[in-house]
């Protein structure tokens, strides 16, 4: 894999953009999270998430269990608002 | 990790960052912040990342404006390389009542005399202002064009960076366990890393300062209560200003990045420090900001999260020295605006520690207003 590959499509990161915040010091998922946009995109971090840890296992020579993974949030697929709320007005129709 | 330090800061988020920067600044040298996980990991990193200046006591409205001119200036005077995202298109605030349109009038008032420029607006002024939303049931409105938005993970870094430039030393993953005082005068932290001989700690520790000021043997009146705030998928700009009301529950902004990104507050929350999420949150800010904002119906929901606020019985922060202890400062009790009065904390806190003559009158926010009993109660929060 190259450094010009992206790694999250959503927000646009390349390998080298990531490798450059673990050389920075940010070494868990959650804070590349927080200063690159890597997993805010509509896909939550379900593609480059592992790859990111991949990349921090290697920089930091830690295994990649020891790798603390990113926390996942709901819902698990991005829904729209009003489906949402057609569903509870549904459930108290019905 | 260092054995000894002037100051030690417990909390990396806006507060506890900010307090190293402007000590750094003064040129104190051995300024030591810990945080127990990584910076903004706690309620900075999960605020609405709005700020505001359109409040309803005296302190509080200064503080914010304090901060405002503060942020206004700070990604050059940090020389910040990245962008904090600094966005000023407003707080839009809906009345709903007779009774919220006549605190507006009062707080409107208040603002002014501050040298806030808010002013209040009619029900055909919101819908210029703010195309997109349904101005049904809304009786007026208050706005100020200065308020607006910072990245707040961001921020905290450039405020970060900066102190570290300046000399501070920052430990993330680094938590303190107890508080060393003999004869009621700090002498040390513990920490899961080792020991920190010190005269001077600052609990800036957000939703854990009531937990951490009794490793000091100190009751502060602060409780931490969960709120939930949820994102949207980015969308093209269609949203200026933050609108909020208190009356209708909600608070919602357009980030620069394009994602809509909201909150309310529900019932009987915990106040554990627990971090997950509801469902009913989920269902209950989508009815009602649907109906404010019908174009959002086709919006995808991203992720919902929680925080806390860390509250205190008038709403409003408690700043300065503990006087039962000697050399323990608070910064704390930011009852959800810890965020947007970062910078102004941070700039009250090292002229308080230093002994200068403090900016504000920061005495009006101090520990012992509880125990006096004279207490102005904000009335403006969501």
């Amino acid at each position: 894999m190259s450094d010009n590959e992206i790694v999250c499509r959503c927000s646009d990161l390349t390998r080298q953009d990531i490798k450059n915040f673990i050389e920075q010091g940010y070494t868990t998922f959650d804070e590349i999270k927080r200063v690159s946009r890597a997993g805010m995109g509509p896909c939550q971090g379900r593609t480059c998430m592992p790859l990111i840890m991949k990349e921090i296992s290697q920089i930091t020579a830690k295994p990649i269990d020891k790798i603390r993974p990113g926390t996942y949030r709901p819902p698990i697929k991005a829904i729209p608002m009003g489906i949402i709320v057609s569903t509870i007005e549904g459930n108290q129709n019905g | 990790m260092v054995k000894t330090a002037d100051i030690v800061i417990i909390g990396g988020g806006i507060s506890g960052v900010a307090i190293a920067y402007y000590l750094a600044k003064k040129g104190v040298k051995n300024v030591v912040l810990l945080e127990k996980d990584y910076l903004a990991s706690g309620n900075t990193g999960r605020c609405g990342a709005g700020i505001r200046q359109q409040w309803g006591t005296e302190m509080n409205c200064r503080m914010a404006k304090l901060s405002c001119e503060l942020f206004e200036s700070c990604s050059e005077e940090l020389q910040y390389k990245g962008d904090i995202e600094f966005k000023q298109r407003g707080y839009l605030l809906l009345a709903y009542t007779q009774k919220e349109y006549e605190l507006f009038k009062k707080n409107v008032a208040l603002q002014n005399s501050l040298g806030i420029a808010s002013n209040l607006v009619s029900v055909n002024e919101v819908k210029e202002i703010v195309p997109c939303i349904s101005t049904d049931k809304v009786i007026g409105a208050s706005f100020y064009e200065k308020d607006g938005h910072l990245n707040p993970f961001h921020t905290v870094r450039a405020y970060a960076q900066a102190a570290e430039r300046l000399g501070a030393k920052i430990y993330k993953f680094t938590q303190v366990t107890d508080i060393i005082a003999v004869d009621g005068i700090i002498k040390g932290v513990k920490t899961n890393k080792g020991d920190i001989h010190t005269g001077i700690v600052v609990n800036a520790a957000g939703a854990y300062s009531g937990n951490i000021a009794q490793m000091a043997g100190l009751n502060i009146p602060v409780y931490s209560e969960r709120h939930q705030t949820l994102v949207t998928e980015a969308l093209e700009p269609m949203l200026g200003p933050m609108v909020m009301s208190f009356s209708g529950n909600f608070y919602c902004q357009q980030v620069p990045h394009g994602g809509f990104v909201m909150g309310r507050t529900c019932e009987n929350q915990p106040r554990d420090l627990r971090t997950t999420s509801s469902w009913s949150f989920l269902d209950n800010m989508t009815k009602s900001i649907t109906q404010v904002m019908p174009i959002l119906e086709k919006a995808r929901v991203l992720r919902q999260w929680a925080g806390a606020y860390n509250i205190t019985p008038d709403r409003q922060p408690i700043l300065g020295a503990a006087e039962e202890v000697k050399g323990f400062y608070i910064a704390a009790g930011f009852s959800g605006h810890g965020f947007m009065f970062g910078p102004a904390t941070g700039m009250l806190m090292s002229q308080c520690i230093l002994g200068e003559k403090c900016e504000l009158p920061i005495d009006m926010l101090n520990l012992k207003r509880f125990e006096k009993g004279e207490l102005i109660f904000e009335p403006s929060v969501v």
